[in-house]
């Protein structure tokens, strides 16, 4: 990237910048038109200065006068029409209206146009550097904070975006305005001229050095805020190591020590600025004052006419505007200079990766080569201790090896050479006589796979985080209608003007073939086929027993789970099962329900019917008083808030019963025992009714299998269900959409699929209901071949940021996955299975070595892991010190049988 | 069966006659019911374990598997009223046996928190157990006593 923002900007945007400048040139006629035509309406208009001689003169006159090459000369081609004076006046005074609009219509013109190329230079800008990220080598994201380089990214290049539309613009088009001036003020009077042109040298002069300090506290802050950017992300990223080691206020007072910086130099700043700012209108007023005292008196002395004063005064009151913007651009030039060259040394970094490396395949990838030779490699960090030291050997990409040796024996460092993520010191590695470090990403990318110690996902869905390493090109362009299609094609068209490339993210990036599938229709069982070998199948089918599914974009699932829910309550009638599930029944009262359930009988949508708000919800209340159940339902409150003060009372209020059980929060308790004081054991009538609403909520929340406070007789029971009937029955059309009903025959798009298989509760205090009943279920999708649909719906799963919403083991199976998903032709297991326990790595392992076609390269986090393999290499500090087959390396003992033992 | 009538049953449990009725309410709201089918095992020796059981109602055999076999052997059997589970909780060791109800069973089962939390409010709960804990101890002790015995 150019050092030089003028270089950069002149390079990119030449040919907008030319027609930019061109209508600016074609603007400053217009501007001298619109400064001339007042003094000819005062002078002549006016005062009738060219009428004294005739009652009329001639207007619009179109000569050509050539008496500079042909004395005497003037080709005239029509002699004008004859106006009077007044006739003069309307004219001419239009005549300035029209050069006004004018004006102002090219103002327009050129504006939108700096905008819309001053937004290109700034997408251009921003992509190249986001260009670069991509391209940093490794080793450098250790030395940059990422804050630091989204702020970069983001704000510091901001105003360069205003300003790239002014580079070359502004000063033409305001030197021009200003030299337009001058001249003119110059044709009026010399002398006039020569003050306003010493005076305004004296403010070039003097401005830009007041704003030198300005400049520099400028670039001070810049920097400032970008370690501040730093320093909180560093926070975010450390919040458990601030509270585990109680160093909260330690960072406090770091933060306070940095803001403080910032304030200081933003108020010098501020003072800096004020001082330059009054010496600037101070100078710019020194003009007018000239140009009063003696264009004043010229005018008294006759020297000039008052119009020609006044005319001075019109194009100096135009004068001080473009000076001052001049200047304030010559200060911003200087300001973003300084932004541009800071910003770029930032993404420079030694040993980028040439664009060439990444650039986008035009066909399926080609087969990664025979073989990778390692000679004299040598890796270090701080160029004292060497990680790896001189490592020669011949890896063959179908082999199987095992890489063994201590914590610090170099293993994990070659195994991040081998995926090239960490360039050597020293020493080549070819691939089949090529230098490694010449194949292009998508190659490697393609066709090898690597897993570290820890795995990063994206906040994407899981099953968009396992195909994320199938994604090297469009593979099928996105279908688009015709009008979108021209939409996409005007905003392609835009981004290769900014030098973006126009890929299309919408369009189909995976390559199926890699994957083992022929399009989307088969790629699930591939994926599948991947989570099983790391044993996570499992918790992604939980994931989607407990997703949702909307019925009207997969209805042919929606009706497969539904047979899934007539199959499951068939065989819940064998005895074995009896009294396990309590299934949804419209005409029975469901004693694992809570009332409000009870009386919904739905899954609420939105807030309506949501949680306590049923209580409230003047509908509910409308069918409740109706059927007189809403005397009843305070009255249980009444009992329920009863038994919960003689329950809770001796509690402390922070003990965790109250969360866990308490109807009535260790707040409300003292308030609810009041209330109880007051009422004195009378009943429910005499309790006021601004407490009623609250009495409301209680028996909403209770469930009689769970809470057993005897509250629900089938008195109860039937008087319930008929308020089930009558709400149902009777549901305004506004809140139709605000539950979906239970109902046997039709799926429930806002329960989650679990439910929606079960249509019931489990029952409580039934031992393993829950386990049982989970077993039958899979057992029923596995009978009607349901299981991937449900693990399909599992994978539409958000994984959070980083991957947070799985624990860590998930995250690093799913890691180990996406590597597998495409079939790598050599797979380098870089101890990845570190974090789970011997058992589960060993099945994983050799789940691994089973499926794999190609190579392994295994660096083993055990020893025993290398058990086995074809061929071992063991290392010790940062050297291979054995390399054969377990049994030639057992034969020879040494460091390997010492590992093999230590376990 | 409702909480009062949980409450009645829990009274008579030795170790928590003697605890208050708002008390003995408290516990049987917080505390989950259980209920076992016939044949089913309440918990099985060498699983890690964190809840007690007190048996409301039913018969459950306790059963010890045979070293060096597959087969279990019946040492004894608990009732209703009595408690089982509480060694898992005090020490922290797997479960020393396995519970396997002989009759539709049911319990209620006694987290470790709550048992803890049970015991800091109730020291008197602690007698009662250990009451029970020493004739435990003592019938063991005389089952020893005289399986070795001469003849």
């Amino acid at each position: 990237m150019q050092r030089n923002l003028f270089t950069y900007i002149w390079r990119h945007s030449r040919p907008e910048q030319l027609v930019i400048l061109a209508l600016v040139v074609l603007a400053q006629v217009f501007y001298f038109l619109s400064l001339t035509v007042p003094k000819a309406v005062i002078n002549n208009g006016i005062q009738g200065n060219a009428f004294k001689d005739s009652k009329t003169i001639p207007f619009l006159v179109w000569e050509l006068d050539l008496s500079a090459i042909m004395p005497g000369t003037v080709i005239r081609f029509f002699d004008g029409f004859q106006v009077d004076q007044l006739q003069y006046l309307v004219v001419m005074s239009f005549v300035f209206l029209g050069a006004v609009a004018v004006n102002g219509l090219f103002k327009k013109t050129i504006n939108t146009q700096k905008g819309r190329m001053g937004e290109r230079m700034l997408r251009r800008l921003r992509y190249e550097l986001y260009d670069r990220i991509l391209r940093f080598p490794a080793a450098h994201f250790r030395k940059v904070k990422q804050a630091e380089l989204a702020t970069m990214v983001k704000d510091e290049v901001e105003p360069l975006g205003g300003f790239i539309g002014d580079a070359f613009v502004a000063p033409m088009f305001l030197g021009g305005q200003a030299l337009t001036a001058i001249i003119f003020i110059m044709l009026q009077n010399w002398l006039l001229g020569f003050v306003v042109v010493i005076l305004l040298g004296v403010q070039m002069a003097i401005v830009p050095r007041l704003r030198r300090p300005v400049l520099i506290l400028g670039r001070e802050r810049q920097l400032t805020a970008r370690l501040l950017a730093g320093r909180i992300a560093e926070t975010a990223d450390g919040v458990h190591e601030i509270h585990v080691h109680g160093a909260a206020n330690y960072e406090r007072a770091d933060i306070s020590e940095r803001l403080g910086r910032i304030f200081k130099i933003r108020f010098d700043l501020y003072q800096k600025k004020f001082v330059a700012k009054f010496w600037n209108t101070f100078l710019s007023q020194a003009t007018p004052f000239a140009i009063y005292l003696i264009g004043g008196y010229f005018a008294i002395t006759g020297k000039m006419d008052v119009g020609a004063v006044v005319g001075v005064l019109l194009a100096y009151k135009d004068l001080p505007s473009p000076i001052k913007e001049l200047l304030d651009w010559d200060q911003q030039r200087q300001d973003v200079q300084i932004k541009y060259e800071q910003v770029i040394d930032q993404f420079q970094p030694e040993g980028m990766m040439l664009p060439e490396l990444q650039a986008i395949p035009d066909g399926p990838t080609p087969p990664l080569g025979k073989e990778l030779a390692l000679s004299g490699v040598t890796f270090s960090e701080d160029g004292r201790v060497r990680l790896l030291d001189a490592v020669s050997m011949v890896v063959p990409t179908s082999t199987r090896l095992a890489v063994i040796g201590g914590a610090s024996s170099g293993k994990d460092v070659l195994g991040q050479v081998l995926a090239r993520l960490v360039l050597p010191t020293s020493g080549s590695i070819r691939l089949d006589g090529k230098d490694f470090f010449q194949i292009p990403e998508y190659v490697l990318g393609a066709r090898t796979s690597y897993v570290g110690q820890d795995t990063y996902l994206f906040p994407l869905s899981v099953r968009d985080n396992l195909l994320f390493g199938l994604k090297f090109r469009p593979v099928n362009p996105a279908i688009y209608d015709d009008a979108t299609r021209t939409v996409r094609e005007v905003f392609w068209k835009e981004s290769r003007r900014a030098g973006n490339p126009p890929f299309d993210p919408n369009a189909d990036w995976i390559d199926y073939e890699l994957a083992g599938a022929t399009g989307p229709a088969d790629l699930l069982p591939r994926i599948v086929d991947a989570l099983r070998l790391v044993e996570i199948d499992e918790d992604i089918y939980s994931l989607g027993l407990r997703g949702t599914i909307d019925a009207a974009q997969r209805p042919d699932l929606a009706e497969r789970i539904l047979k899934a829910r007539h199959n499951l309550h068939g065989r819940l009638q064998n005895e074995t099962y009896a009294g396990l599930v309590e299934p949804f029944n419209g005409d029975l009262y469901n004693k694992n329900l809570s009332v409000a359930e009870n009386l919904l009988f739905g899954t609420p949508l939105g807030k309506q019917f949501d949680g306590d708000n049923i209580a409230t919800e003047p509908y509910v209340l409308a069918v409740l008083g109706v059927t007189g159940l809403d005397l009843d339902l305070q009255r249980m409150g009444l009992s329920i808030a009863e038994t919960m003060v003689e329950l809770f009372s001796g509690l402390s209020p922070d003990n965790p019963l109250f969360e866990q059980y308490s109807f009535i929060s260790a707040d409300e308790l003292p308030n609810v025992r009041l209330l109880l004081q007051r009422l004195g054991g009378k009943g429910i009538e005499a309790v006021p009714d601004a407490d009623r609403p609250r009495l409301m909520t209680l028996p909403f929340r209770y469930i009689e299998a769970r809470h057993r406070l005897g509250l629900i007789d089938t008195d109860m029971e039937e008087r319930i269900l008929a308020a089930r009937h009558a709400f149902a029955k009777g549901l305004p059309a506004d809140l139709r959409g605000s539950v979906e009903f239970y109902d046997f025959e039709r799926f429930n798009s806002a329960a989650t699929l679990q439910d929606n298989i079960l249509f019931g509760r489990l029952v409580y205090g039934q031992a393993r209901a829950e386990e049982r009943i989970g077993t039958l279920i899979a057992e029923v999708l596995n009978e009607l071949d349901l299981r991937d649909s449900v693990v399909e719906v599992g994978l539409e799963y958000n994984v959070g940021v980083a991957g947070r919403r799985l624990p860590a083991t998930q995250r690093q199976k799913l890691g180990i996955a996406r590597a597998l998903v495409k079939r790598p032709q050599l797979l380098i297991v870089n101890e990845a299975l570190a974090m789970f326990d011997g058992r589960t790595q060993d099945r994983i392992r050799d789940n691994i070595l089973a499926a794999q076609h190609g190579g392994v390269v295994w660096i083993a986090n055990r020893p025993a892991q290398a058990e086995p393999f074809e061929q071992v290499v063991v290392m010790q500090g940062g050297r291979i010190t054995a390399q054969g087959t377990p049994s030639d390396l057992a034969a020879k003992g040494g460091l390997y049988t010492e590992l093999m033992a230590s376990v | 069966m409702n909480l009062n009538e949980e409450v009645e049953l829990l009274k008579r449990v030795p170790i928590f006659s003697k605890m208050e009725q708002a008390k003995l309410k408290l516990l049987a709201f917080t505390s989950e019911r259980v209920n076992f089918a016939a044949g089913q095992e309440v918990c099985h020796q060498g699983d890690p374990g964190d809840t007690m059981y007190v048996i409301l109602g039913g018969v459950a055999d306790v059963l010890i598997d045979k070293a060096g076999t597959d087969g279990q052997i019946a040492v004894a059997e608990m009732k209703k009223n009595s408690f089982f589970g509480e060694i898992a909780i005090l020490c922290d060791v797997p479960r020393t046996a396995t519970i396997k109800a002989r009759e539709s069973l049911s319990t209620l089962k006694i987290t470790k928190d709550m048992f803890y939390r049970l015991v800091e409010e109730f020291p008197q709960l602690s007698i009662e157990i250990m009451r029970e804990l020493a004739h435990r101890l003592e019938d063991t002790n005389r089952k020893l006593q005289a399986a070795t015995k001469p003849n």
